[in-house]
């Protein structure tokens, strides 16, 4: 076919992908928390709606606030002397602080009345192995947390969650990042590594996506957990949107609103499935790997996987997506000047 | 929780129609409305430069400057005008328009020789050496 220059100029099929991204975009679909359909109100329903608004604000929430801050005098009272009397790092001390920890988890889960349904072989506490899960809000780490004291590596938060990272999670053995400094992901690296040779430590817990999702699809996992050469556990979590939308948007709202949010709604109702452990397998990469654990996740939990980094909420993405599509238009275009 | 800062009243599903030439159905109209309110995240009524380069597919397209400089602080009627001309009901001469006003950016009203140039660069960055975009213009 015969290359004229009105092809050449004729952009309308790169202008179309533009407006076609204005208009809906597979990574901002992630993030979107579709707003619960409205009742059909009537003489019936409506009253029904109000009772039960009047139920969750005026009992409920009263209710599970008060077992909530009873939940954290009694975890106060018992942890703080463990910690600062007991002396050493005996493994007693660890013990109890890591029950008590699973113990407020606990509590957190009965504040929302958290209706959680476990499958699968329960994680046991073993060196060489890490867990990841996709994630949707921390309540992730709590609802986990209560079952087996996981360590985890999370983003420094500010505020009273600070505070809880820096105290409590510290017993549990916890690893800090930042995610704006680029230097400290070799830093991590190398904590991670460490961690899992250890055999005294609780087994780790890593969310590959690196922020939170909308529990309808998954980001790309960021392959660092997938390359510590050792055995890595999938956990699936999904929540029935019926009772309460769990994503937790830290852009739209902070952490308390959110656990409010919760805590005034009927239930917390969710499945999390423990999946068979993966190695890597002969002649695979760490990123075939970490698309393939993904791909189990994402089957398990019924989430659709969108080829997009997580990052890409709070950054740019980087010019060298741009250079390749110009790669790819100036190939197509001299190969075909060749053709003629 | 809901995402749209106001609701639309059906006179100005109907104004906004009008404005843009009947090109899309109410429904579409409505769905537009959603994503400009989902967009437009401080709810200022327009969607900011930084808002649009969010979105990870506009941003990697290699003509997105050209369009920002089109697309940036419309209000909501002429944000649906803007995009109705890619509806496949606008007409051929609405659509070429549009690529005319891309090609001329600086709004002179002809399209000269350096402009041409100026977008092969856009899209074929450093794939592309000036000598063979002159060339190929």
């Amino acid at each position: 076919m015969r290359f004229y220059r009105r092809d050449l100029l004729d952009i309308s099929p790169v202008l179309t992908e533009a407006a076609g991204a204005i208009v809906d975009d597979s990574f901002t679909r992630c993030f979107k928390s579709n707003s619960p359909e409205p009742w059909n109100w009537n003489i019936y329903l409506f009253p029904l709606w109000c009772l039960g608004v009047v139920i969750r604000y005026g009992l409920l929430f009263p209710l599970r606030f008060l077992t909530l801050i009873l939940g954290w005098m009694a975890f106060f009272t018992a942890f703080f002397p463990v910690r600062f009397l007991m002396n050493g790092k005996n493994r007693l001390k660890s013990k109890i602080e890591r029950k008590l920890v699973e113990m407020m988890c606990s509590v957190f889960v009965a504040s929302w009345t958290g209706v959680i349904k476990y499958h699968g072989p329960r994680p046991s506490s073993r060196p060489y192995q890490v867990f990841v899960a996709n994630h949707t809000s921390m309540i992730d780490f709590i609802i986990l947390e209560q079952m087996t004291a996981f360590a985890v590596i999370m983003q420094k938060h500010p505020g009273w969650v600070g505070f809880i990272q820096k105290t409590i999670l510290e017993s549990v053995g916890c690893i800090w990042f930042n995610r704006n400094d680029l230097k400290d992901r070799e830093v991590v690296g190398r904590k991670l590594r460490d961690h899992v040779q250890h055999p005294d430590n609780n087994p780790l817990l890593i969310f590959p996506e690196g922020t939170c999702v909308n529990n309808q699809y998954t980001v790309m996992f960021k392959k660092g957990a997938f390359e510590l050469g050792c055995a890595v556990c999938p956990i699936a979590i999904k929540y029935n949107k019926i009772f309460v939308d769990a994503f937790w948007n830290s852009k739209k709202q902070s952490f308390t609103m959110h656990l409010v949010r919760l805590m005034t709604s009927w239930a917390v109702v969710c499945d999390v499935w423990f999946l068979e452990p993966q190695y890597l397998r002969e002649g695979e990469t760490a990123i075939e790997f970490t698309e393939r654990v993904r791909d189990m996740i994402a089957a398990r939990a019924g989430l659709k996987k969108v080829p997009w980094d997580g990052y890409l909420k709070h950054n740019r993405p980087s010019p060298k997506h741009t250079e390749e599509k110009q790669r790819m238009f100036a190939e197509s275009v001299l190969r075909r000047l060749e053709e003629n | 929780m809901g995402n749209a800062s106001s609701m639309l009243t059906q006179y100005d599903i109907e104004e906004v129609q009008e404005h843009c030439s009947y090109l899309f159905s109410q429904q579409e109209i409505v769905s537009l409305y959603e994503r400009f309110c989902q967009l437009d995240r401080s709810a200022k009524g327009f969607v900011s430069e930084d808002e649009f380069l969010s979105i990870p597919e506009f941003s990697t397209n290699p003509l997105s400057k050209r369009l920002l400089r089109m697309v940036d602080g419309l209000n909501f009627k002429e944000f649906v005008s803007f995009l109705s001309t890619f509806s496949a009901r606008a007409s051929l001469q609405q659509k070429i328009e549009l690529i005319f006003k891309v090609y001329d950016i600086d709004g002179k009203g002809k399209v000269s020789f350096k402009d041409l140039v100026e977008v092969l660069r856009d899209l074929t960055g450093s794939s592309m050496s000036e000598q063979q975009r002159e060339v190929l213009i």
